[in-house]
């Protein structure tokens, strides 16, 4: 079958970094700060580059929407096996306000643009946690989805999803084209090796304007205030039962 | 004729006691002396002798297990009820008895030695320490310096029931120049510690360890400690600027200075680093420190032999030069062995050797291009067969993990017998290959790791379990061959209690000599961890 997979990769602040809060509170410090692809995206690439592996499908192309660092996201997914790489311009205001639904249409864009039978994303990005962008992607294209996947399995125009859901696990079977989110547990994303890195230099990146897909970037949402999380505030160690029993009514537990 | 202590057994349980008459012995260390044990089995008089001729102490086959055995008591007092109170009083609360506490200060990391001391002493100030070493002065109480408890060669523990002192209170940072990089801190500051509240302020530690989260850089630089970064900022004899010490009569010696030239008169910190606790007690430091590099980038390669594995490094120094931080390698067997006991993935396709080279500059797009124009070239060139590169802090950690954790490994693989040698580089892994061909089936895994680039092998064998035969077979061949080639026998552990009695394998005798003259001199009375560092006869 010569399918195409679409995967998103998102570059985010790297997960070992401790956050602060800009001093004005309308975001967190990004400026001089670790950067690397989002872990479920990292995990989608290696799903995607798995299935080229076994010749389930013929290109794997990396999308990421950002400014010009975004272009490092992607080269990482063709040093990981990705084949060709496709990098949406956004930048300034309108890199800011960028969220799922301004994503999810660009996507949705490509995915026609590109002939796609599979879009493979992350199930959620480790600095808004939104867990939007699959759900709303197959949305608009009216396409099946198959989200939280821990297992995905190529059954001839058919993929067969198993989902972490709070119960346990669900079966669903997708009939292409489809949209896959990842979870934690669908791989462990290989290290990319010097051959692989040498390589991608090589690979091709297209960069596309989001007014080039028709997509209108225009958000609906404002973000108001980005505030620390309280601070812990320290336990109180008592000797007694007695004394555990006094304190508690003290602070009016009891 | 020689009489042979007899070995300590390996629970500590008996120590069969010593009678030595030697031709070189001085008559003082020919003394009897009743050794208590930890299981409460009433003490033994003399038991047991064994007669082996030959000359003690150089080399003669015979007599070379006598090396590691371990050394009579010497005629110390012993805590008595009035000492107790005497600690009691002058540290309330922090003057340990209690077994169950004292039983883990007792015992080295690699629980490897376990010495019988009932006392545990936990000042907080430099007043403190010259208090309590001047009682013990006076008293003729033996005093075991301790840190964080993680060395190698059985230094950090007593051997008898010489009294703990420890470090641990003491973890104040003293203060921190932020433009000269100056830091001053008491003895007992946990080095991980310290190197978390320079990162804050965008400065690191010099040095870097794996026992980073335990030990204390009182002992980091009480044993001159190398590790990961000695290449790029050199070793603390460089890095220390200024000591404070206690010496055994408890006087207080201050050369606190936090200047980076002081030409001064004899430098007399030199003599405490890498003094091994036996000539004063370091209780505050104060060390220049690297500015925390904006890029640092790990590079973990796979090369098919040794040779090019220097050729590697050769390219490196060239190419990479003035960000190249840390050069470090480990073969095959440590990579099965990681394998197999930590359940660790083998980032790249197996080889017979893997390099980590880091690099830690100030520029993240010029790092980047320089590393890559090395991984091309030594791609290129066949030098190295496969590789992975990391710039992000979790897969960096993940690239250092599998370096840092061979130690871990090892004691899951049984006994191990740990040696840390200095080579003339091309012969580093010549040790290695030997030692396994002359060993054949009594060893189970014969291994090499370490820091190459600084010309340092740490060679570890394992055994199923503890092997007297198998040490007899290893020690001394490893400690010859590396006099023959001028290596050192202990690169960056120290002697302790396990090598002191090599050291003529790396030193002259009137260098040793010397020493003695200097340990007299400043601990005429030998309170300060004794049994340790200088050989017992020579």
């Amino acid at each position: 079958m010569s399918a195409r997979v679409l995967v998103g990769v998102k570059r985010v602040i790297d997960y070992a970094v401790k956050i602060r809060v800009k001093p004005d509170n309308t975001g967190v410090v990004t400026d001089g700060v670790k950067h690397s692809m989002n872990p479920f995206c990292e995990i989608a690439v290696e799903e995607a580059v798995k299935l080229k592996e076994k010749k389930l499908i013929k290109e794997v192309v990396a999308v990421s929407c950002g400014p010009q660092q975004a272009q490092e996201t992607i080269r990482t997914a063709l040093a990981m096996g990705a084949d060709r790489g496709i990098h949406v311009e956004v930048s300034g205001k309108d890199y800011d306000n960028l969220g799922p639904l301004q994503v999810s249409k660009i996507l949705a864009a490509l995915a026609k643009k590109e002939e796609t039978s599979l879009i493979i994303l992350g199930k959620q990005a480790i600095d808004d946690d939104c867990n939007q962008t699959g759900q709303m992607t197959a949305a608009l294209l009216d396409w099946p989805q198959g989200t939280f996947a821990s297992e995905v399995v190529l059954e001839g125009d058919k993929v067969k999803v198993i989902r972490e859901i709070d119960g346990g696990l669900e079966t669903v079977r997708l009939k292409m084209p489809a949209v896959i989110t990842a979870d934690l547990r669908l791989n462990t994303p290989r290290y990319a090796t010097l051959p692989n890195i040498m390589k991608a230099k090589k690979k091709k990146i297209d960069v596309v304007k989001p007014g080039e897909l028709g997509v209108d970037l225009t958000s609906h949402l404002e973000v108001l205030r980005v505030d620390e999380p309280p601070q812990r505030q320290a336990g109180m160690k008592v000797e007694t039962v007695e004394e555990l029993i006094s304190r508690l009514k003290e602070a009016g537990r009891m | 004729a020689v009489l042979h202590v007899v070995d300590r057994f390996d629970d500590g349980s008996l120590c069969l006691v010593v009678l030595q008459l030697c031709l070189q012995c001085s008559p003082a260390v020919a003394m009897l002396d009743r050794v208590p044990s930890a299981l409460g089995v009433p003490p033994l008089g003399l038991v047991a002798l064994r007669l082996s001729r030959g000359i003690h102490g150089r080399g003669d086959q015979t007599n070379h297990a006598a090396g590691n055995r371990v050394p009579c008591r010497f005629p110390f007092s012993r805590v008595s009820k009035q000492d107790l109170a005497f600690f009691e009083n002058l540290l309330p609360g922090r003057t340990i008895v209690d077994p169950d506490v004292l039983m883990t200060h007792n015992v080295d990391w690699m629980k490897s030695v376990r010495g019988s001391s009932e006392l545990l002493l936990r000042p907080q100030t430099t007043e403190e320490v010259s208090k309590i070493l001047k009682y013990c002065c006076e008293r003729r109480l033996a005093v075991n310096p301790q840190g964080g408890n993680t060395g190698l060669v059985g230094g950090s523990v007593p051997v008898y029931d010489e009294i703990i002192l420890s470090t641990s209170l003491m973890n104040q940072i003293l203060s921190f120049d932020q433009v000269s990089g100056i830091i001053t801190c008491q003895a007992g500051c946990v080095l991980e510690n310290l190197s978390n509240y320079l990162e804050e302020r965008d400065f690191i530690m010099p040095l870097d360890l794996g026992a980073k989260g335990s030990c204390q850089i009182g002992g980091n630089v009480a044993t001159n400690a190398g590790g990961l970064r000695l290449l790029r900022y050199g070793s603390l004899r460089g890095t220390v600027l200024g000591l404070e010490v206690v010496l055994a009569s408890g006087k207080i010696l201050n050369f606190l200075t936090a200047l980076r030239k002081d030409n001064t008169g004899y430098d007399l910190k030199q003599l405490f680093i890498g003094s091994e606790g036996t000539l004063g007690i370091i209780t505050a430091v104060s060390i220049l420190c690297p500015r925390r590099p904006r890029a640092v980038n790990v590079a973990f390669l796979g090369c098919s032999s040794y040779k090019k594995l220097l050729e590697t490094f050769q390219c490196c120094r060239g190419m990479l030069g003035e960000i190249l931080s840390a050069f470090e390698f480990l073969d095959s067997a440590c990579m099965k062995l990681l394998e197999k006991h930590l359940k660790l993935i083998n980032p790249i396709a197996e080889n017979s050797f893997y390099i980590v080279i880091e690099t830690a500059g100030s520029n993240a797009d010029h790092d980047k291009e320089k590393l890559h124009n090395f991984l091309e070239a030594v791609m290129a060139s066949f030098l190295v067969t496969d590789g992975t590169v990391a710039t992000e802090d979790a897969k960096i950690k993940a690239l250092w993990s599998i370096r840092e954790r061979v130690t871990e490994a090892l004691t899951h693989d049984g006994y191990t017998y740990k040696y840390d040698i200095s080579l003339p580089l091309e012969k580093i892994y010549q040790l290695v290959e030997d030692m396994r061909e002359y060993l054949g089936d009594k060893a189970k895994n014969v291994v090499g790791y370490g820091h190459v680039g600084d010309g340092n092998l740490h060679l570890n064998i394992t055994s199923h379990s503890k092997d007297q035969a198998l040490q007899e077979a290893i020690e001394p061949y490893v400690y010859e061959w590396t006099a023959r080639y001028r290596g050192s026998i202990s690169a960056e552990h120290g002697l302790g209690l396990k090598k002191r009695n090599y050291i003529h394998f790396s030193k002259h005798p009137e260098a040793v000599a010397l020493m003695k003259d200097i340990k007299h001199m400043l601990d005429p009375h030998r309170i300060l961890n004794p049994y340790k560092t200088l050989p017992d006869q020579g």
